[in-house]
């Protein structure tokens, strides 16, 4: 099987998806992902050239509701779950 | 015949003529589960204080639930659906202690009718997974052979369900999730149409496949709660704006005329010699009452595993996006600025099949390779869906395997492609977004049960609860129980 996805890569997605990956899982998740995408391979089987793409199982066009304001959750509840808050607003580390 | 033994509406029917109150039922209940929990898992948490409050509530008679046929019965929730003030954890270290402000639509509907919540199942971790082995704090046991797993991911309420720890639950499928573990622990679950039940308050694993269904002991049971919690929902943009049948009253029509299809490529090398035998002779059964058996074709089965394992986890990878350390859930101590803190907080709290799936979601879904897999993939469900609507030309609804294999050994299935592999019968109605159902229609050699399951067209859900009750009440599979339940 070819290899789809190099170590240096999958460092690289993982930096995308804003994950850390230890120097053993990075090795595992290289392995893992290479099986699992030459799995998926298979797909290419099939010539879907013509075939529209299915994005939702039951077909909806654009939903709209009226524009007006409705009651929301309210600032304490909103910031309870929040690992950090000031009472006000959350609070991050630095960003600059 | 126990209290914990029997179908919600026999519980109801108790209730309604008063020969039990909803205290000596939920107590029965409470019991029951500090007892025997210890041994399964099935509970991530049980509302013991809560629930007598609400069965006190309903005995008091002060609230008129007049016409629900679930008030005062206790009900499990798996804790991926959000019930105001209490945990909601996915079984996920990120959202440890995170308590819901809200009630998703389903807890609010069930509420409302005056069920009552008696706790919350454990899952694979986001719903992520075919044996509940994901979950980062239990592992729950099969009921029927405790060294085996109760599939998954709604392993916890299929297991609750199956040991007599509650009159009904609530699961989750997004690829075969309330089908499988039902299936294993000899229980009936309903995947219903995607559309059918509202999503509001149900943590997202994929957007376009996730449904709310439910999970109890026999099929009238499964119309009854599918009744309580379907219908369009403004707060969810998903859910569709058709007219909510009457389940139960479908149920009683025979099976006379109706024609059954049999789709080949469920049939196949490769599925338990005795799972492939309860199926076909449940197909039997259906003839001896009267329905016409068909042979189908679904020629793009054997693509569903592909497609579905490039879609699902590339809506995972966005939806988990949320998961950030600022708004709720864990944060990694110490980190020096906003990036680090992201990261760490996201590589301590995700177990390894989430970062799995994030992964290979954000890969497929990467400048270079979208056409290749997402775009691909998304063709190919189209495929499988055309598959359905020519098959249900010939055919009113269609019989299959729910799994090729009984319940597993617990630690057996450690290859993360063998577990996907092993979903192969219930992915493609998931791509497809019709109503599924598993009922029990036997046993393996080992006393494993084993799962018939009936797929139906889009918001048919009548008809394959029909088929589903028809059989059920022509068999006795699922009056039996597991060694625990005694």
């Amino acid at each position: 099987m070819d290899s789809k996805i190099t170590r240096q890569e999958v460092r690289h997605v993982a930096l995308l998806a804003r994950l850390e990956l230890t120097e053993a899982e990075e090795q595992q998740m290289t392995g893992q992902m290479n099986a699992i995408l030459g799995y998926m391979d298979k797909l290419n089987e099939l010539d879907t050239g013509e075939v529209e793409p299915t994005t939702h199982a039951v077909e909806l066009r654009n939903v709209f509701r009226p524009d007006c304001v409705e009651p929301s959750l309210d600032r304490k509840d909103s910031l309870a779950n929040a690992p950090g808050t000031d009472g006000v607003n959350f609070v991050v580390p630095r960003v600059l | 015949m126990e209290i914990h033994s029997l179908p919600l509406h026999r519980i109801h029917d108790l209730l309604e003529s008063r020969k039990l109150g909803a205290l000596e039922i939920v107590s029965a209940f409470l019991e029951r589960i500090s007892a025997i929990d210890p041994k399964l898992n099935s509970y991530l948490a049980a509302f013991s204080e809560k629930a007598v409050e609400q069965a006190r509530l309903f005995d008091s008679g002060a609230l008129d639930y007049a016409a629900s046929p679930i008030a005062g019965t206790p009900i499990a929730i798996k804790d991926v659906i959000c019930m105001k003030g209490a945990l909601t954890t996915c079984a996920s270290r990120i959202l440890a202690g995170f308590v819901s402000p809200y009630d998703a639509t389903v807890t609010a509907k069930l509420r409302k009718a005056g069920a009552i919540f008696i706790g919350k199942t454990n899952l694979d971790e986001f719903a992520m997974g075919s044996s509940t082995e994901n979950s980062a704090f239990l592992k729950t046991r099969n009921p029927w052979d405790t060294e085996r797993v109760p599939g998954g991911s709604s392993g916890g309420s299929a297991a609750a369900v199956a040991a007599g720890l509650c009159a009904g639950a609530l699961g989750t499928d997004t690829g075969g999730s309330i089908r499988q573990p039902s299936s294993f622990c000899g229980v009936v679950g309903l995947k219903p149409t995607y559309g059918r039940v509202s999503r509001f308050g149900l943590v997202a694993f994929a957007s376009s496949l996730d449904q709310i269904g439910p999970i109890t002991r026999d099929v009238e049971d499964a119309a009854i709660l599918l009744q309580a919690i379907a219908g369009y929902d403004p707060a969810d943009s998903t859910s569709v704006d058709l007219p909510v049948p009457d389940y139960r009253a479908a149920l009683d029509h025979s099976l006379q005329g109706l024609r059954l299809g049999i789709p080949r490529q469920y049939f196949i090398e490769g599925t338990d010699p005795e799972v492939d035998r309860a199926v076909r002779e449940a197909i039997d059964t259906c003839r001896g009452l009267g329905a016409k058996i068909v042979d189908i074709t679904l020629p793009h089965t054997e693509y569903g595993i592909a497609a579905y394992y490039i879609i699902a986890p590339a809506e995972a990878s966005s939806n988990l996006a949320r998961y950030d350390g600022v708004k709720y859930g864990h944060r990694a101590q110490n980190s020096p600025d906003l990036m680090e803190m992201y990261r760490k907080s996201r590589s301590e709290g995700f177990g390894s099949e989430v970062k799995r799936r994030i992964m290979l979601g954000t890969y497929v879904l990467s400048a270079g390779y979208f056409d290749a897999y997402y775009k691909k993939a998304s063709q190919v469900r189209t495929l499988i869906k055309r598959d359905f609507l020519d098959a249900f030309e010939k055919c009113d609804a269609i019989l299959a395997p729910v799994s090729p294999v009984p319940a597993f050994k617990i630690g057996e299935k450690s290859d993360p492609l063998q577990m996907y592999l092993s979903d192969v019968f219930t992915l493609p109605a998931s791509l497809a977004g019709i109503p599924g159902i598993s009922v029990p229609c036997g046993f393996t050699s080992q006393n494993l049960p084993i799962g018939l399951q009936i797929l139906g067209p889009h918001f048919r859900e009548e008809m394959v609860l029909r088929v589903a009750h028809q059989f059920e009440q022509a068999t006795d599979f699922h009056l039996r129980t597991p060694r625990f339940m005694i």
